[in-house]
This record gives structure tokens, sequence and C-alpha cells, in this order.
């Protein structure tokens, strides 16, 4: 009988498997997070109870601490269209490349006239950009003008968006993809502040608004 | 974890015997490991937190002529909103100079925590807050649908003996006191909020209270 030779067994693991896991991990969660764009002004929001995420198709105008307004909307295509229209009325010209810049932006707060200098400056010298936010006296209501515009080109988008769903899908629910209006404001904001901006909403028959909360414990849950 | 590695370009210690030089299969993974497991940790802290949530609210419509009086407010609360301040009473106003049957309106301070306020709502819209139970023990039991319960909750707070909710603000009231007393009120399982102007006369009566 032949003598039984222990292997000697090497002291490192195969960590094969465990790789393929990790990567395969790292790769879901590449996909599914979506990056936040740099934003030109931080929002505290005030904390709610409320579970609803926040929707696809957004119109939103952010009230800062300091009563600033700024304006955002959501999808390339909207924002190029919606903008094609302020250019039109305020008569401000703007070269194919600013207007590819501004779809891909997020928030901006500056008025039409400060726009052009606005889109060519770079990510960190916006967040310098001086300006008073997006007007909304009566006598130059610059962000009425934002929202009707960008309602048109919202809805029209979400159309597109319905239509390519409804090809692919049984039946979406048509009123998943209409925009919807938020109201980001900052807890310390003056809520007179925030009314101004939803009387504009309200002027425009918009009366169904959303407040952008962060999560807070539900004791009833 | 650790591998050595067999050091390349040998072949010259045993010169007797020549032989293909087998070189290792397996590659030190550790570098690798560490980066996949470090860039997993980031995508998993930032992905998660980063979906903010919305709380949505039907303001009432613009009414281009508004008609008279204010409309009778049967079964209302108001809540009169100051900067970290909530005052409220219940019912109809009656300034001073035109009473009511019990006299002129007075507020009551209340706070924002769960004695304070949800107390206060809890108490006024128990007619609703008990036949929500009546109506959970049911879908808890399987003899409701989901659905059902969310259309029964729907007529439940929308029946004349459920709360209505009224808020006004002051100049000073911050976004987050609004928020708050949203919350709360939904908590509660109001049907009915509208946010409106304040008068005239309440803005007095809160600006004395505030005094105090």
């Amino acid at each position: 009988m032949p003598k039984l030779k222990v292997p000697k067994s090497s002291p490192a693991i195969d960590m094969t498997p465990m790789v393929d896991l990790a990567f395969l991990l790292v790769t879901f969660f590449m996909l599914a997070a979506s990056f936040r764009p740099s934003e030109p002004v931080t929002v505290n929001t005030p904390t709610s109870t409320s579970e609803t995420i926040i929707p696809e198709n957004i119109i939103m105008v952010t009230v800062a601490s300091d009563g600033k307004v700024y304006f955002n909307l959501s999808g390339a295509e909207a924002r190029k269209e919606a903008l094609t229209s302020m250019m039109g009325k305020y008569g401000i010209g703007l070269n194919k490349e600013q207007i590819e810049k501004f779809s891909f932006m997020s928030t901006f707060g500056c008025s039409m006239n400060e726009l052009p200098n606005y889109l060519n400056l770079s990510g960190d010298a916006q967040k310098q950009f001086v300006t008073k936010g997006i007007p909304i006296d009566s006598l130059n209501n610059q962000l009425k003008d934002w929202i009707s515009f960008s309602k048109k080109a919202a809805l029209n988008s979400g159309k597109t968006a319905y239509e390519e769903a409804k090809k692919s899908n049984k039946n979406p629910n048509i009123d998943d993809f209409k925009p919807k209006y938020i109201i980001r404001a900052d807890g310390k904001a003056l809520y007179t502040k925030a009314e101004e901006v939803i009387d504009v909403f309200r002027d425009l028959n918009i009366s169904n608004l959303n407040f952008v909360t962060s999560t807070e414990f539900n004791p009833f849950k | 974890m650790a591998e050595i590695a067999d050091s390349g370009g040998g072949g010259h210690d045993k010169k007797g015997k020549k032989r293909a030089k087998k070189a290792s299969t397996r590659v030190d993974m550790t570098p690798m490991v560490d980066l996949a497991f470090l860039l997993l940790t980031f995508f998993v802290l930032t992905s998660t937190f980063s979906k903010p949530k919305v709380m949505s609210l039907a303001y009432p419509a613009k009414i281009d002529k508004p008609t008279g009086d204010a409309p009778k407010l049967n079964n209302g609360i108001t809540f009169l909103l100051s900067e970290d301040k909530v005052f409220y009473y219940t019912g109809e106003f009656y300034p001073v100079d035109k009473p009511g049957p019990k006299g002129p309106t007075k507020l009551i301070e209340t706070n924002f925590g769960p004695q304070g306020l949800r107390k206060v709502l809890a108490d006024l819209n128990s007619y609703v807050l008990l036949r929500k139970e009546g109506l959970v023990k049911k879908v808890k039991a399987k003899q409701m649908a989901d659905s059902t319960y969310a259309k029964e909750m729907d007529v439940l707070k929308a029946k004349p003996e459920a709360l209505k909710v009224l808020v006004k603000t002051d100049k000073k009231a911050l976004c987050k006191n609004f928020v708050d007393l949203i919350d709360e009120v939904k908590i509660a399982e109001i049907g009915v909020i509208a946010p409106v102007p304040i008068l005239p006369a309440e803005l007095i009566l809160l600006e004395n209270e505030l005094k105090k």
C-alpha cells in the first residue's frame, strides 16, 4: 500500500466567486444609481412622513433659504423646447452649443438677460454666479413664462414617452407621464416667499402642487 | 490572502535540466477586490438615500370675483402659523366687534410635537379615525380589499362630520412650519386642507397673542 500523502493546502483562497459577486453588485449599483447634477444652491428640505417618491417628469421650482427662486425642468428635449420658446419671447439669442449645454444642466436661477453669460461659465463658476434668482415680479414674471412654456414642453415629451410605453407595455397610466409640479422650499425660507411661487402656479390654473420633503419616521405605520 | 508570486525571469539556477518554466496561472486579485468593494460601498451609500419624497397638496383654485362673505364652515379648525409657533381656533371666526354665541374668538396656542398638534387633530377628527380603525381591522382580517379600503377612506374623509382644516400664515412663518403642520394634518387623515390668506382681524389677534 502506498503511503498516503497529505497534500499541502495552500493558504490562498480562491477569490474568483467573491470578485464576481462584488463586480456584479458594483455594476448593478452603478446602473441603478442616477447621478445628481451639481446644484447652484443647497436646500435643506423639511421632513414629512410622506412616502411618495419624486416622479420622473417634473417641473420644479426651488425656493432657497434667502428667498431666491430657482427653476428646473426634467428631460433634455423638454428643456430645449422650453428654452427656445423663452428665447423667442425675450429676444435672447443663444447658439446651438449653449442650448445643448442648457439641456443637460439642472437647476438654474438667473434671468433671461443673464442666461447667455451664465451658460458660458463652467460648472464651478456657475456656483459663484451672483444673481437675484428668477424674477417673479408682476411686471417681469419670467417664472410664469418658464412654467407655462415648460408645461407645454413637458406635456409633449410626456406624450411621446407614453406612446413608447404603450408600444412595449400593456396599459401604462397616462397620468404617470403628465408633468408634476414640485416646490422644493428650504425649511428656513419664509412661507410668504413660497406662497409667491404658489400664486404663480395658481395663476396658471395649476393647483395640485407637491412639496419636496425628506423622510421622517411615521409612528403610525 | 497574500500569495507570493513566483519570481519571474528565472531559469538560471538549475542549468542541468531544461524544463519549460511553469508560470503560476493565479493572479493576485487582492487589489482588484479592494477596489471592487470600495466602489460597491460608495454606490450603496450614495444611491439609497438620493431619492427625495414629495408631499402633495391641492391648493384652492383662484377665483376672479370673490363672492361676498366666506362660506360657512361646519366642523372646521383654523390654524394660524407664525415663526415656529402655531395657534388655532375651532369653528367660525368672530371678531371682537361682532362676537358669536360664545363671545369673540380666542386663539389657543399649541406646539408641533406629538402632545400638541397631533393630539388636537386626533381629538377633533375622532369621527374619521375611529371608523378608520374599523376599516383597518377588516383589511387585516381579509374581509376587505385594499382598493375598497382606499375608496372607503376617501368617502369617509369627505363626510360632513369629518374635520376640515384651514391654514393661514403670517409674514414670519417658515416653510418648515407649514410642511410640519400639513404633515400632522395628513397623519390625522384629514381630507380637506385649504391654505388660505389670513384675514386682517385674525392677523391682529395673532400679533396680540405673539406679544404676550
